[in-house]
């Protein structure tokens, strides 16, 4: 469908309705290519398209300048129907120098739209990204709808009058490369004016520099010639209500802190700074006046021990991390279990091991969660199958850790940690209540700390109680009294009372449900941040007419009560995770169903492709 | 105002039910019944006070008392008491450690703690030796000690306690011995009473696995001419006939013969509030056998303490923000309504 259209400059360009796309911007770490993406992002948003995202770049704050390794990019898609994950290929590539062409081009579709900065392309930028040869005066872009815009200079000449710096100047490119993609997209430039004036409203020359080079960009769309044609996408269909754009870190801080008011509680969070967690760290730090306490820790051992202790004092506590943390929280993890005392531990999952890849996606800490401490130790795990649901999973998260006062591991991943997605705004007073009691002294003769209630949960007793005294600790405890004992039965005895409870919460917590065939060929069973990516490739099957079904496992340990029974109804399990097969690993050992696998560890999410042509291998 | 009084409570009062498995002639014994006898001096109940200890021997101490208590993981006692004190600032939060606990696996935890001088109080029993592994060098033994694990004697050099508490500018530091029980009881009062992070180093014996560590400072033929009462405002005097004394020599301490032209005057004066920590490091470095050892209050200074920082900043917050409304941070910023 296309319709035609007056630009404002008095062209006529044609504009054509397309259902969605998906676009990458990419340039150097410094040329700010994450606060474009987030642009984009919230003026897509806005526009009523449902989206997804994933920010993609380099450990490094600022390798060398123009390099390989510099390399930062943004992936939006964005569009009228309802997506799951931020798209396979690209039908527009932003490049703002040779070193983001070269390593970006690979997923920018036949005939795809490809935007260089003309200006970086100079001797200097193509040795960096060592081309021997500038790929625009080759044929080695004929394939694409190459658009070449000299965007340095039109920027300079944009700001030229402002007497800013060159340096300062050219900061403001992003801006121009912004204004481009929204003329060709029909965006409004609304958004990111009303961002400028509150980001830069200290700095009235750089938010007017900024201002002109969004507008130079969106009218050099309009006016040139390279661009005949551009795009409308139909706002999507969403389920009625508010909606705002969410991140998984910031949506994990918005649960934390909605479970803390659900159960009266103030929140505590003691933190170490690890990449992709950090940004928990940060939101929550923003919000004292709601009583969030954040504490930034000498390490993450500090940071586990003082959630632990303000648990035990009484508080809503929690502690976030990767994997090398969580790793080094370990004995304390132990501790907080055999204390039975609530907490949440979030591992935000990055690529491993040891510093592996820090700022890419993996869900490879799945046993470690399972697995990763001294002695008999089991912690409930849940984990986080996309940006918005992180609130969710926070707040049922804390349901948990309460009800059997036990820790619980939240596993999130950098991909759903980073990306970001529409989130339906919910009524503070539709949120679940978490009740919580804590005993008084008023009547206790013996306080028994050890004792249980109908969910094997102890008393959560709290310094500062007159009458209920007491003293826990990682020594093995006497049942009921709490006593340090070393009695042979005794430490049998609590081993199954502590396993017990855990097995115990799958009688707590919803069956698994299914999304497809009742019974069929072939189950996908996924965990975490693979759903967009699993949902979409088993719709696209199911479409192809393939008996293909659908489980998201939120629960991990303990697994849904219906689990077993739900795989036997279907011929074929296939597990699809960013790890070399954790899960199915785990779903052999408790099943003993030979589940095939789909894994992979580079780094990046699944391409919806990637399980789609595993489907439709095993069912060939 | 009510007019129930507070009970009197008494030593007994903060026993614990359960059996103390110390070794018997462990020093541990002395500092658990100084700490018995200086909690119902302070006016705060029994359920107000907490004990947060690591692992080793010293930090079974929390079973034993009749208080809130938690023996935690080997070093890490700092971070628990830190969270519990951030979040429950009434409480009177005691962390008991030892040299292993704290300076080898906790080092890094305590040296936080000290600079950060939340409220609590920390007492390392230091007894030179690790004993609940039965016997091992540890951080604070002296070079050339012999021990199951350097049987060719130790060449690890010693960490000092409070050369380290006041390197990390702490705010209180003190030191006493197990045998002295009077000034152990003193000491004990006067940490919990300041106000900030209390460090108190106290020389403990292990009769088992290194005794007679600090003879030298407790046997009654010794004990005068090697240890050095410090009190404030006064000079340093010591020896069996208070006839020795420490002057300054520029910057070194050096023992001196009061007469003979040296007057009292000429001494160094202890000065335990001094906002610069200088001359108290100095006084940490004093050791025997070539000084006398200073036992007493190094420093006493008032500082700012994270957990008020922490909590001020909380009631900063709400006054400025009003309590947060979490309605209204969800819809703050860029929504959008999508309608049916």
């Amino acid at each position: 469908m296309s319709t035609t259209t007056e630009g404002t400059s008095g062209s006529a360009k044609q504009v054509f309705t397309i259902e969605g796309a998906t676009v990458r911007l990419a340039g150097d770490s410094g040329d700010g290519m994450q606060l474009a993406g987030t642009q984009f992002t919230n003026t897509s948003a806005l526009a009523g398209n449902d989206i997804a995202t994933f920010p993609d770049y380099p450990a490094e704050i600022r390798a060398p300048r123009g390099t390989l390794a510099g390399v930062s990019g943004f992936q939006l898609h964005f569009s009228s129907d309802d997506i799951f994950t931020p798209g396979d290929k690209l039908n527009a590539l932003v490049a703002m120098n040779p070193a983001a062409l070269k390593t970006n081009l690979a997923d920018l579709e036949p005939n795809g739209i490809l935007i260089v900065n003309v200006d970086a392309f100079d001797k200097k930028g193509l040795s960096l990204a060592h081309y021997d040869e500038n790929p625009l005066e080759t044929d080695e872009l004929d394939g694409y709808n190459l658009i070449k815009v000299n965007m340095t200079t039109l920027t300079r000449e944009a700001v030229k009058d402002l007497g800013l710096n060159t340096r300062v100047a050219d900061r403001c490119r992003n801006f121009f490369a912004m204004g481009l993609l929204y003329w060709l997209y029909g965006r409004s430039t609304d958004v990111t004016l009303r961002f400028i004036d509150a980001k830069f409203g200290a700095k009235p020359d750089v938010a007017e520099a900024n201002r002109r080079t969004l507008l130079a960009g969106r009218n050099y769309g309009e006016t040139t010639e390279a661009l005949p044609s551009s795009y409308h996408i139909d706002a999507a269909k969403l389920t009625p209500g508010t909606y705002r754009n969410m991140t998984g870190n910031q949506a994990l801080a918005w649960g934390v802190m909605a479970a803390a008011e659900c159960s009266g509680k103030e929140l505590f969070l003691g933190s170490y700074p690890i990449t992709p967690a950090s940004d928990i760290l940060h939101e929550l730090s923003k919000f004292k006046n709601f009583g969030v306490r954040t504490f930034q820790a000498e390490d993450e051992i500090a940071a586990v021990t003082s959630a632990i202790g303000a648990s035990f004092g009484g508080a809503m506590a929690i502690t976030t991390s990767s994997g090398p943390g969580i790793a080094l929280k370990g004995e304390a993890m132990g501790l907080a279990m055999i204390l039975e005392l609530p907490l949440l531990i979030i591992n935000i999952q990055r690529g491993g091991p040891s510093t592996g890849l820090p700022t890419k996606t993996e869900q490879s800490d799945l046993l470690q969660a399972m697995f990763g401490r001294n002695g008999e130790c089991p912690i409930p795990i849940i984990s986080a199958s996309s940006p918005a649901d992180c609130f969710d999973t926070a707040i049922e998260a804390w349901r948990i850790a309460v009800r059997f006062m036990t820790p619980v591991i939240i596993l999130s991943d950098g991909y759903i940690a980073n990306g970001a997605e529409p989130w339906r705004i919910p009524d503070v007073s539709d949120l679940p209540k978490i009740e919580i009691t804590h005993p008084t002294g008023d009547d206790a003769d013996t306080f028994h700390p050890y004792s249980r209630d109908e969910h094997l949960a102890r008393p959560w007793a709290i310094p500062g109680t007159p009458g209920l005294m007491h003293r826990i600790g990682g020594l093995e405890k006497q049942d009921i009294t709490g006593d340090v004992c070393y009695d042979p039965d005794n430490h049998q005895h609590m081993t199954d009372l502590r396993a017990k409870k855990v097995a115990n919460i799958a009688n707590d917590i919803p069956l698994q449900d299914v999304n497809g065939p009742e019974k069929g060929d072939l189950l996908v069973l996924g965990w975490g941040g693979t759903f967009g990516a699993c949902t979409t490739a088993v719709e696209r099957c199911r479409a192809e007419g393939l008996s293909v079904a659908h489980a998201h496992l939120r629960y991990l340990n303990p697994f849904p009560a219906n689990l077993a029974e739900l795989m036997g109804r279907y011929n074929k399990v296939l597990i699809p995770e960013l790890n070399m097969g954790q899960l199915r690993f785990l779903i052999r050992a408790t099943f003993l169903v030979d589940a095939a696998g789909l894994n992979k560890v580079k780094g990046k999410p699944f391409a919806v492709s990637e399980i789609a042509d595993e489907i439709k291998r095993l069912l060939a | 105002m009510s007019t129930e009084s507070l009970p009197i409570l008494t030593s007994a009062d903060f026993a614990s039910d359960q059996d103390i498995r110390w070794c018997p002639g462990c020093g541990d014994y002395s500092i658990l019944a100084q700490m018995k006898k200086v909690l119902p001096t302070l006016g705060i109940p029994r359920e107000k006070t907490v004990f947060i200890s690591g692992i080793g021997c010293s930090s079974r101490f929390p079973y034993y008392m009749n208080t809130y208590g938690m023996h935690s993981i080997h070093g890490r006692a700092p971070g628990f008491a830190t969270g519990l004190k951030i979040t429950n600032p009434d409480l009177s939060v005691w962390v008991i450690t030892g040299d292993g606990d704290g300076l080898s696996i906790g080092g890094n935890h305590l040296m936080h703690a000290i600079r950060r001088n939340l409220d609590l109080n920390i007492i390392l029993f230091n007894n030179r030796i690790y004993g609940l592994t039965k016997g091992q060098y540890s951080p604070t033994s002296p070079l050339g000690k012999i021990t199951k694990s350097s049987p060719m004697g130790s060449i690890d050099n010693p960490l000092h306690p409070l050369s380290i508490a006041i390197g990390c500018e702490g705010a209180f530091v003190a030191r006493s011995i197990d045998m002295n029980i009077k000034h152990l009881g003193q000491m004990l009062k006067r940490a919990a009473e300041h106000r900030g992070t209390s460090f108190v180093e106290v020389y403990q014996n292990c009769n088992v696995f290194n005794d007679g560590a600090y003879s030298w400072a407790t046997s009654r033929e010794t004990k005068a001419d090697s240890t050095i009462v410090l009190e404030h405002g006064k000079p340093l005097i010591f020896g069996k006939d208070r006839n020795k004394g420490i002057r300054l020599n520029g910057m070194e301490p050096e023992v001196v013969e009061l007469g003979k032209g040296v007057t009292e005057d000429d001494l160094l004066f202890h000065d335990e509030k001094s906002p610069e920590p200088s001359l108290a490091y100095l006084l940490s470095r004093m050791r025997h056998p070539e000084f006398p050892e200073p036992i007493g209050v190094f420093r006493a200074v008032d500082h700012p303490r994270y957990d008020d920082e922490l909590n001020r900043q909380v009631e900063t917050a709400r006054e400025k923000q009003g309590q947060g409304d979490l309605n209204k941070l969800f819809h703050s910023g860029e929504t959008w309504s999508v309608s049916s």
